[in-house]
């Protein structure tokens, strides 16, 4: 198959590997709280459901911006798969997140605008991490596109486990765990009412929904990318992190945004910085 | 196909009710009873909730927060009126603040009754709620 037709395959399996994924971490939550939680199409039937409810808008922006949101969530992942520059993937993607901020931020309500600000600075402590994490990948392997690096035979987790390290950190973020989902509040946590997503109902919230479920499916080729000799070891160790992932958020309070800069600010300057300078010396 | 059967999300308000009620209420999210199981949402924000799950009643102060919330929920939307207080008023309901039930302000379509009421019957009025969701779905579409 050519790069272009994963491109498209991304754009209609991801939603469902998304929503999947969304379906798994309920269950596992619900066990790990001694419940025996929803089924497994849940986020599929939420989605069902908010896509035929009113959605009332509160803006003429709003709905136009959030469908930038989705589209630049799909477009970060056919680009990723159907070989563009990998630095140029980090930027698109952070383009995407934009999106989402500034939909919530038009909105008069204090707390969609005070989770937009939020978004803004998980935005902040993330990005530079994964422009950092792709500059790296392509310095390691020689090449600058997923095939490329999927074709090389350097193992990027073996040279640069410090960046899997931090990649770690900053997926709790992207994911939007606990301790650092500070700028939604997705159930069962009430903090902000509902944060970004307090002013949209009905299809908008579906919208965000899909988006990260697009998100989701990125991160995961995102460790495909540090796991570069075989797709199957990749999604393997996707799965563990998520599964820690899930352990963590259900086991941490959410932390103040000044917590969420530093740490992951620390992580990116000290594993994934420390990581590539020691590279750098030992290659001299 | 309508999802809105398996994916019912609620706001719940407490009007002047002693606790008891809500309780009962955040009772069924407990392992016990565990309302997720059917798809079952406490959101905590009218514009993300299909059903208004009230538990007390209406007194001088709160008429015009129990109005704002419920016009805040998008459409279809359903009231489930939880506990004595909040279907007439209950042992409150001589109070000199007192309004009386929650039907005084908006439209009620289902009503739970007991003192406090049991989760059971709670997650049975929702389970009624659902129905009268639909019905309103089905009038909308
Ligand atoms: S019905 Fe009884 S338990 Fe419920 S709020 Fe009223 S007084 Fe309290």
């Amino acid at each position: 198959m050519t790069p272009a037709v994963y491109g498209v395959l991304f754009v209609f399996l991801a939603p469902v590997f998304g929503g999947l994924l969304a379906g798994v971490d309920r269950r596992v939550s619900a066990r790990m709280q001694g419940r025996i939680g929803p089924p497994l199409l849940q986020p599929f039937y939420d989605l069902g459901k908010l896509l035929q409810k009113q959605a009332r808008q509160v803006n003429p922006v709003v709905e136009p911006l959030l469908l930038g949101h989705v589209f630049f969530m799909a477009v970060s992942g056919v680009l990723l798969l159907s070989g563009t520059d990998l630095i140029f993937i980090a930027f698109v993607f952070a383009l995407a997140a934009l999106f989402l901020v500034l939909a919530a931020g038009s909105v008069n309500s204090p707390y969609s605008f005070a989770g937009a600000e939020r978004e803004l600075v998980v935005l902040l402590a993330s990005e530079p991490f994964f422009i950092l994490m792709m500059a790296a990948i392509c310095k390691v392997t020689g090449a600058s596109t997923y095939a490329g690096v999927l074709a090389s035979p350097q193992l990027v987790a073996v040279q640069l486990p410090g960046v899997l390290l931090a990649f770690l950190l900053v997926a709790t973020i992207k994911l939007r765990k606990s301790p650092f989902d500070i700028s939604t509040s997705h159930h069962p946590h009430q903090e902000l009412v509902s944060g970004l997503t307090t002013d949209m109902s009905g299809r908008m919230l579906a919208y965000v929904e899909l988006a990260h479920w697009y998100e989701s499916a990125l991160l995961c080729a995102f460790m495909v990318l540090l796991f570069n000799w075989s797709v199957p070891l990749g999604l393997l160790a996707f799965a563990i992190a998520y599964a820690l992932e899930v352990l963590v958020d259900n086991s941490t309070s959410r932390a103040k945004w000044q917590l969420v800069l530093r740490s992951t600010w620390a992580a990116t300057l000290v594993f994934s910085g420390g990581n590539v300078l020691a590279l750098f010396l030992l290659s001299r | 196909m309508s999802f809105f059967s398996r994916s019912p999300w609620i706001l719940h308000y407490d009007g002047s009710s002693c606790n008891g009620c809500d309780i009962e209420v955040l009772a069924c999210l407990t392992p016990l009873y565990d309302v997720e199981r059917f798809g079952v949402l406490n959101t905590g924000n009218p514009k993300h909730a299909d059903i208004l799950l009230v538990t007390g009643s209406v007194n001088e102060r709160n008429i015009e927060i129990v109005e704002n919330l419920y016009r805040q929920m998008p459409d279809p939307k359903v009231v489930v009126a939880v506990g004595a207080c909040a279907c007439s008023g209950g042992i409150f309901a001589r109070a000199y603040n007192i309004q009386g039930g929650i039907d005084k302000v908006i439209p009620v379509d289902v009503y739970v009754p007991g003192c406090a009421a049991r989760p059971e019957s709670i997650i049975d009025g929702v389970v009624q709620g659902i129905a009268a969701l639909e019905a309103k779905r089905k009038k909308t579409a």
